[in-house]
């Protein structure tokens, strides 16, 4: 649903997300050495950088799937990091898709949408159902609503997947990678339902590896390496003129593989 | 095998083991057509005759005929006199069934109790998984024999009242779910395990409680994954209902054993094995049955 309601409580402010000082580290490994970033509502961000770099350990730590090592995130001005907040709660307000999909294997398509907002939200099945197929008619995916997922697309059940995150209405989407498992084909396809959320004013925290994608659609790229954002710019300055020379370098890598 | 056959690297003479064209399961007859069924035919033929004569030429084969194979005694302990002092092991045979059916119902709630405790993550669960992985180590340490001898001479002689007033077979039947629990919940817990992570995490970014997530998606998809197994350890069930016999309830193998000690002539046990087999055999093919279909579903449902 394209309707963006101002955060619960009411005030909406213009900041969605605000991370500080965010630390992540596994075992010995610093992954996250100290990431700032502030996302505006509305706003779309690319995160770019080699793989490994923490750009999906970034988005994993916003939907509290990782439990962080240090600093703040702050989502409408709450501190969701802080002790005793309810992360079930949290995260109905953000949505995540994965690289790999995550469909859950043995729920048709439909039931795969309508789970959460029926066991988590409450919602009456009844209407669950119909804003699933609400959904999937706009991404037309409707005639694909009682088919199991290993009957479809890699590209098609993307879509699914991101119909079901959008089924919590959440007021901020994290993508991860979301076309790095698709066949070159069904690239297409994903990246034009998350133009069409773009259009919509979803405020959008994306981790991708197409850059031309990158520069289309984001207000701003953010640039990770050695676990800092290295760089933060419009993708027009970002693209053509980076600063960071980590930037420039894994930029002329890109450029060179023939993927800007 | 027809010249478009690839190349077979086996010398002649040496029977091949096929396990079955693409996308079947494992199956008692395979190979290429009517030549392959006659040869195994021929050759199943040839082996049953084989240890049909040695045991008819043993020098005691009379004897043991007469003993164990014996078809008025089989069919008499099989209906049972009760003016004679024997009961019927075809009739004891339904305490076997039910003994079964009460203990498979429980083992299944109280395995997965055991499993998912074992699997929790939650410090608070930290006393209850120590109580769970020492009841696994302990009842899959016993043999079964000496559970059903504790609980079934041990909880009577406690004078508890009701719960020391009870049957032989309710005794068997708690010995069987507390010995049997401890195997399945490893099955189960092999099962969790068999779920990936991202399904988790799939689970709980939409804003799935922990519960929610285990009972929806992790759940529903680990059973599946273990079905197999778990008809395995109850086909095993079926026939170590028998063991509870011990006790003194009237089961098929006490009947028989009832009548062996009157009679004199030990073909009632072959007829409680016969018994057995019956009732263990079809559970065995239907288990094969599901294996070749998810088999042939896991093939046919890959990504497309």
């Amino acid at each position: 649903m394209s309707t963006h309601r101002a955060h619960p409580d009411g005030s909406g402010p213009a900041e969605a997300l605000r991370i500080a000082g965010l630390e992540k580290s596994f075992g010995p490994n610093l992954v996250l050495n100290g990431i700032d970033l502030a996302v505006a509502s509305h706003e779309v961000i690319c995160l770019i950088g080699a793989s490994g770099s923490g750009k999906s350990t970034l988005l994993r730590c916003v939907n509290l799937l990782e439990p962080i090592s240090a600093g703040r995130i702050m989502l409408w001005g709450q501190d969701i990091t802080a002790p005793g907040v309810d992360q079930n709660q949290v995260r109905r307000h953000v949505g995540i898709v994965f690289q790999s999909f995550n469909l859950f294997p043995h729920m048709t398509v439909l039931h795969n949408i309508t789970l959460a907002p029926v066991k988590a939200l409450r919602t009456p099945r009844r209407q669950a159902e119909d804003e699933a197929r609400a959904l999937l008619s706009r991404f037309g995916l409707l005639d694909k609503q009682a088919d199991y997922p290993d009957r479809l697309s890699g590209g098609q059940q993307q879509r699914v997947a991101i119909v079901r995150a959008l089924a919590m209405h959440p007021q901020l989407m994290l993508l991860d990678e979301v076309t790095s498992a698709l066949d070159p084909e069904l690239v297409a396809e994903v990246l034009d339902v998350i133009r069409e959320l773009a259009s919509g004013g979803m405020t959008m925290l994306i981790a991708t590896h197409e850059m031309g994608f990158a520069r289309d659609i984001a207000n701003r790229v953010c640039f990770l390496a050695d676990g800092q954002i290295a760089e933060d710019a419009p993708p027009a300055e970002l693209f053509s003129h980076p600063k960071d020379e980590r930037t420039q370098r894994f930029l002329r890598r890109i450029i060179d593989a023939g993927r800007l | 095998m027809d010249d478009t056959e690839p190349p077979v690297f086996t010398s002649p003479g040496v029977p091949q083991t096929s396990f079955g064209a693409a996308g079947r399961g494992p199956r008692l007859l395979s190979g290429s057509g009517r030549g392959a069924v006659a040869v195994s035919t021929a050759s199943t033929i040839v082996v049953l005759a084989a240890l049909a004569a040695l045991f008819w030429l043993a020098p005691g084969s009379a004897a043991v005929r007469h003993t164990f194979f014996n078809p008025q005694d089989m069919w008499h302990s099989f209906i049972g006199d009760p003016r004679a002092g024997y009961y019927s092991v075809g009739a004891a045979l339904w305490l076997n069934i039910r003994m079964f059916l009460a203990a498979e119902v429980l083992i299944l709630i109280l395995a997965l109790v055991v499993a998912v405790v074992r699997q929790s993550v939650s410090p608070v669960m930290f006393p209850l998984r120590i109580v769970s992985t020492i009841y696994v180590d302990v009842f899959r340490g016993v043999p079964l024999i000496l559970v059903i001898f504790a609980i079934g001479f041990g909880v009577p002689a406690l004078n508890l009242g009701f719960v020391s007033t009870q049957s032989a077979a309710v005794y068997g039947v708690v010995a069987l779910v507390l010995s049997y629990s401890a195997y399945v919940s490893e099955v189960y817990r092999a099962g969790l395990n068999s779920v990936h992570q991202s399904q988790v995490a799939a689970a709980r970014s939409l804003g799935l409680s922990q519960w929610t997530s285990l009972r929806f998606v992790i759940l529903p998809q680990a059973v599946r994954n273990i079905i197999p197994p778990l008809l395995n350890d109850f086909i095993s069930l079926q026939k170590d209902t028998a063991l509870v016999g011990i006790l003194g309830a009237i089961e098929a193998n006490k009947a028989a054993e009832i009548y062996s000690d009157t009679v004199f002539n030990y073909s009632s046990y072959v007829v409680a094995a016969i018994l057995f087999l019956l009732l263990t055999i079809p559970l065995a093919r239907f288990t094969d049955h599901l294996i070749a279909r998810d088999r042939r579903r896991r093939l046919a449902g890959s990504p497309a």
